[in-house]
């Protein structure tokens, strides 16, 4: 159909219009720092507890995408294979799968104060649970006993989460969490009705760090869990101390962590920059019998010691020994693991 | 066609204009006063790479070492992410991207 010369006339300013619109896009695309990642880690890890040694494949991938400048979808799940003894006198291993989402978000970043979450996210209760449960972070394969008190025995929540940072100087930060959690007995967004709230305060010239943790469990038997913890990272010494207090209504007890460097420079490549020692001491307390907070039916003590690793190119070796003193046994207990850790955007760019 | 000339005088206006805003007159006053403030600006681009390298250091190696490298591509998202995952305020997401990309 041949065009009016009106339409003809337009044509060409329309097309270099939209040429122009479309290499503005395509040029923003290639120089933007925003582009979706995937990053998380692949490991294995052996565990030997008490004589019996499980065997287990791990890939813990997260996703993040942001959408515009104010909204951000990540997630982070978790494979895992484990080979276990058969036990019973049989011989061989079983294995076992397990596929679950940690968490998996959209978070809107409402000011420069507020971020609104919605949708699986980690609980924040104490540091443990949001800072150091990736597997190419946390320094030992176990979590500390305490885990389960203010976690609400998933260690995730389903429902909305206001959090951000109240005021940030060169002398102190503020920031705030404070959630509320719908109760979930869906296999891959398993939650309890609870809320909770955490504050910290960071004092970034002595690089210490003090905060505060409440959560209520607003399901069953209704129960407080309140807790503190401690961080100190001295600038002139190459150790970190991390330490945490939890309590609940049947139990009790803490944490503490000091991982040692040989190097004080973070990012110092060398062989003995990748040597990092680490000890860590808990203690639980039962005071009343309550099976669904995850920590011992008994009084237990534990030491953890442990020597890991950093090779270049992303690639850790945790290795550690335990000690666990309790009414109910003594045990040692052994774990080592490798793990790769990668980051990368989800396409191609300059 | 007199259309056609009233978008060619319109756009060597702008372009004029253009030039001239980007060409300002060259005398020994502007020269050294130009002069002054490129040595702000870098001054200025130092302090925050400075403060973005501080909170970096402060803020990050709380719970985990620096990745060795990753894509110019990602770095936004990263903090984004770091945002929400450390509470870290909107002015130290501002000052690490920074430090992270000049």
């Amino acid at each position: 159909m041949p065009l009016s010369p009106r339409c003809s006339n337009r044509l060409p300013r329309t097309a270099l219009g939209l040429l122009l619109s479309v290499g503005s896009l395509f040029s923003a695309c290639l120089h933007a720092q925003n582009a979706p990642l995937i990053s998380g880690g692949i490991g294995f890890i052996t565990n030997t507890n008490g004589g019996n040694t499980t065997y287990a494949p791990i890939i813990a991938p997260l996703l993040a995408a942001p959408i515009g400048d104010r909204i951000l979808v990540e997630s982070r799940a978790t494979l895992l294979e484990t080979y276990a003894p058969r036990g019973d006198g049989q011989s061989g291993y079983k294995g076992s799968s397990f596929l679950g989402l940690s968490y998996l978000q959209g978070d809107y970043m409402m000011n420069a104060h507020a971020t609104l979450v919605a949708g699986y996210f980690l609980t924040p209760f104490g540091t443990y649970n949001e800072r150091l449960t990736p597997i190419w972070i946390g320094n030992f394969e176990s979590g500390p006993l305490v885990y389960g008190l203010g976690t609400m025995s998933t260690g995730s929540s389903v429902g909305g989460m206001l959090r951000g940072s109240v005021l940030s100087t060169q002398h102190v930060s503020v920031d705030y969490a404070g959630y509320l959690s719908a109760a979930s007995t869906n296999e891959q967004f398993g939650a309890q009705r609870s809320a909770g709230a955490r504050g910290d305060l960071y004092f970034p010239e002595a690089r210490l760090e003090v905060g505060a943790s409440f959560g209520r469990r607003l399901q069953d038997v209704h129960q407080n869990f309140e807790g503190t913890h401690l961080w100190w990272q001295p600038e002139k010494i190459p150790v970190k101390f991390r330490s945490e207090f939890a309590h609940g209504e049947h139990s009790y007890g803490y944490w503490m962590e000091s991982e040692f460097r040989l190097k004080r420079q973070e990012e110092d490549r060398s062989v003995i920059a990748g040597i990092s020692p680490v000890l860590r001491w808990q203690q639980t307390f039962r005071t009343s019998p309550d099976a669904s907070d995850g920590l011992p039916a008994a009084d237990t003590k534990r030491v953890d010691f442990a020597l890991n690793y950093h090779f270049p190119h992303e690639i850790r070796i945790n290795s550690s020994y335990s000690r666990q003193f309790s009414s109910t046994g003594d045990r040692n207990i052994w774990a080592t693991g490798i793990f790769y850790r990668f980051l990368f955007p989800t396409w191609r760019g300059k | 066609m007199r259309l056609r000339t009233v978008h060619s005088v319109l756009v060597a206006i702008a372009f004029v204009l253009l030039f001239a805003a980007e060409a300002p007159a060259q005398t020994p006053d502007s020269n050294s006063k130009k002069s002054a403030q490129a040595k702000a600006s870098q001054q200025s681009t130092t302090n925050q790479q400075n403060a973005g390298e501080q909170k970096f250091a402060r803020n990050c190696s709380r719970c985990h070492r620096s990745p060795e490298g990753f894509s110019p591509r990602i770095s936004s998202t990263i903090l984004k992410h770091m945002r929400i995952r450390a509470s870290l305020s909107e002015k130290d997401e501002q000052e690490i991207l920074h430090f992270l990309n000049p």
